[in-house]
């Protein structure tokens, strides 16, 4: 059982058997995690580098313990946002860690497509972290099968994105891979954070919250950057607490059982209330531990080629 | 020196002539016979000679910018591109702001050149849009028209007095038409494709409100309004009101906006970058009716050559632009003439009489008795692949790499001298 490409770069190029493929590989990854000994020898001799460009705890911290489980090397890089634009081109040091002979990068980079152009130059298994606005793949799946595995399915979930779509490489993941299983997708927003075209994705657009919860399943709440106010796309946090915080009060009209979910970090008192994200209904947590299970699998399942490789 | 070009087929759009014959060219000029036996005959059975293109919208990189391109490298581009003059935009370094570097680069381009290069003046002092540059200093050293092309002036009242201080020239004000402020940030097309990408968009409003204000301040000032590079279907529409209404504007468009959607930018591709940016198909289909109904005047390529190295990186970090002169002529013939928007004729008069008439380039753009003998022979039949190998100008940014052509110019002749042919 294997995905049939070398890089993961979006879930945008997935395709239903796919997905299913690695929420089924996720299953038997996450069982391993209540044994004693939570490793296995699946990447023994094969290299992981972690090159981050930008500052993140969650996602690397997860990607080096699933590397680590499967028995893989792991090598952390990361560079600051600075030297981007002044120091050495991605290309170069993609270049450099490939002559080091790593067999997979973990990508995570400020701007969109950076790992596309890492993956179009070197033969090692690239990994999107999160580029840009682009797409953050694990998370998109680490949501996924979260859902699937509390819901038990994804046929006709009614799922719901709220907060700044614009700027999100995490919902662009989620609407790829949930609308792919056949998933009801809304996002909700201000209209100046809701990105054009959003529609053809098969997304239904709603201003209104209140409207929106109405009996959804599952509330995914993105984090807001507090900047963005200052690029006029909402006037104060103020207004945004009061029209776009999940609060108790809001779900009332959504599903009792709704699950409540944010890829962190969070904003409390902001985008989402500390009673919300303490509920019962919160899985927050768990998604941090299925992400783990989610990026063995990744790791588990691409397709390293190599040019050159002798047999072993 | 004499030549003549024997049992060709002539295609003047200047005259609406079109016919099989012999042109005869002495001293640099195009004569009805010679006074005595050609120094050379070129046989043109099967080809077709037209007036030497013109491309009034280019960037030659010299001075300043010599590691993308070079008034020689980029002329010998041209030349196999089948272009005799070209236009060199001014946000050079320094900038064609001032007479001495206007006179840099004519001598440059005569000393060095293989075609004629015409600079295009700054309409500000440092292209900042805040005060006129000697635009009568500029015109007497030898600029054709002004502008601040990619630093566009947003001050309106600079705008009007650009547009109004030029009319005692007869100079065409070349308006890059953008709303730096709307665009800001942007990379590609705002739409359903920089959603896909995350990338940042440029809605094609920042591009039509640019279009729409110069135009009314055409019409205030009777200044003469010449639009560059229009990319999208209101910008077609704006123009071709305008000119019912009897506005002095004339407008170009680029071969890549009637080729290409932003469909070509999926993978990242720092070659499909430009300014401003590839946009949707009904915005293709609207720049080919344009053409087809004569609201676009001009064809022009916006050659912007950049390193291989500035281009290969993220999306964003690129710069905008690509290079155009080897591949205008061969788009013309299979995106507009082949699929039949446009006829042959009325395809050549978009590089070569209208842009001469727009830019006053008395003696050019016509194959008539007495005109300069800038002339240009196409093969309709010459096929070819453009390839990285084949490419001339210094840069290789192109995103038409790899592709098959039918058509193309074949010899390239300026001033009566055979500057470039196909081997």
């Amino acid at each position: 059982m294997s995905l049939n490409c070398k890089d993961l770069l979006g879930l945008e190029h997935l395709d239903k058997k796919d997905l299913q493929t690695i929420l089924g590989s996720v299953k038997l990854f996450k069982s391993l995690f209540t044994r004693s000994v939570k490793k296995v020898p699946t990447l023994v001799g094969k290299t992981v580098v972690i090159l981050f460009y930008e500052p993140s705890t969650r996602t690397r911290t997860s990607f080096e313990i699933a590397a680590k489980r499967l028995s893989a090397d792991v090598v952390n890089v990361t560079v600051s946002t600075s030297s981007i634009v002044k120091g050495e081109c991605l290309i170069d040091t993609g270049k450099t860690l490939e002559a080091m002979k790593a067999d997979y990068i973990i990508v995570r980079h400020s701007l969109a497509g950076a790992p596309a152009i890492l993956a179009r130059n070197l033969s090692a298994s690239i990994i999107n972290a999160g580029d840009g606005f682009h797409e953050h793949p694990t998370q998109g799946l680490l949501d996924l099968y979260t859902m699937y595995e509390k819901k038990k399915k994804l046929e006709r979930l009614k799922v719901l994105l709220v907060g700044d779509i614009l700027h999100s490489r995490v919902a662009k993941s989620n609407i790829w891979a949930l609308t792919k299983m056949g998933a009801q997708v809304a996002v909700s927003g201000p209209p100046t954070l809701i990105p054009a075209g959003i529609e053809d994705l098969g997304v239904k657009v709603y201003y209104d919250l209140d409207e929106a919860v109405k009996q959804v399943d599952v509330v995914n709440i993105l984090r807001i950057q507090l900047e963005r106010q200052k690029e006029n796309l909402f006037p104060s946090v103020y207004e945004y607490v009061e029209l776009y915080q999940l609060t108790k009060e809001r779900l009332r009209s959504a599903k009792k059982d709704v699950l409540i979910m944010h890829p962190g970090p969070m904003n409390r008192g902001i985008e989402i209330s500390s009673d919300v994200a303490d509920s019962s209904n919160a899985v927050i947590n768990e998604q941090v531990t299925n992400g783990i299970a989610v990026r063995m699998a990744v790791l588990y399942l691409l397709n390293p080629k190599r040019k050159n490789e002798s047999s072993n | 020196m004499s030549l003549q070009i024997k049992n060709i087929r002539i295609v003047d759009p200047s005259c609406n002539k079109d016919f099989v014959g012999d042109i005869y060219i002495e001293n640099g000029k195009i004569v009805s016979s010679l006074s005595s036996k050609a120094d050379k005959i070129v046989d043109g059975k099967g080809k077709i000679a037209v007036p030497g293109l013109i491309d009034v919208h280019s960037h030659l990189r010299e001075p300043g910018q010599e590691g993308k391109e070079t008034i020689y490298t980029g002329t010998r581009s041209a030349a196999k591109g089948g272009i005799t003059t070209v236009f060199c935009m001014p946000n050079t370094k320094p900038l064609i702001d001032n007479a001495p570097t206007v006179e840099f680069i004519l001598l440059k381009a005569q000393k060095e050149g293989l075609i004629n290069v015409f600079p295009v003046g700054c309409a500000t002092k440092g292209s900042f849009g805040q005060e006129l540059s000697e635009i009568g200093v500029l015109k007497k050293a030898g600029i054709v028209a002004v502008s601040d092309d990619g630093a566009p002036v947003s001050n309106s009242q600079i705008m009007r007095r650009t547009l109004e201080y030029t009319k005692m020239f007869n100079l065409p004000v070349i308006s890059h038409s953008e709303d730096k402020e709307l665009s800001k940030n942007g990379v590609m097309n705002e739409g359903r494709n920089s959603t896909i990408l995350g990338l940042r968009g440029i809605p094609k409003q920042a591009e039509e409100i640019m279009v729409s204000r110069d135009i009314m301040l055409a019409e205030l000032t009777g200044g003469y309004l010449h639009i560059a590079h229009i990319s999208t279907s209101g910008s077609v529409e704006l123009v071709r009101q305008a000119k019912k209404k009897g506005v002095k504007v004339t407008a170009e468009t680029c071969p890549h906006y009637f080729t290409l959607t932003d469909d070509v930018v999926k993978v990242y591709d720092a070659n499909t970058k430009m300014n401003p940016p590839l946009r949707e198909q009904k915005d293709v289909d609207a720049i080919k009716q344009g053409l087809a109904d004569g609201t676009i005047d001009a064809i022009a390529t916006d050659h912007a050559p950049h390193t291989q190295d500035e281009k290969n990186q993220e999306f964003d970090l690129a710069p905008f632009g690509i290079i155009g002169f080897e591949t205008m002529l061969s788009l013309v013939l299979n995106e507009l003439v082949d699929k039949k928007i446009l006829s042959f004729s009325e395809a050549i008069s978009k590089m070569t009489s209208n842009p001469a008439e727009i830019f006053n380039l008395n003696g050019r753009g016509s194959l008539e008795q007495g005109s300069i003998a800038d002339i240009t022979i196409i093969d309709p039949q010459y096929s070819y692949e453009f390839n990285k190998e084949s490419i001339v100008s210094k840069s290789k940014n192109s995103p038409f790499l790899g592709r098959q052509f039918k058509g193309g110019a074949v010899m390239t002749i300026v001033d009566g001298n055979i500057v470039w042919q196909s081997s």
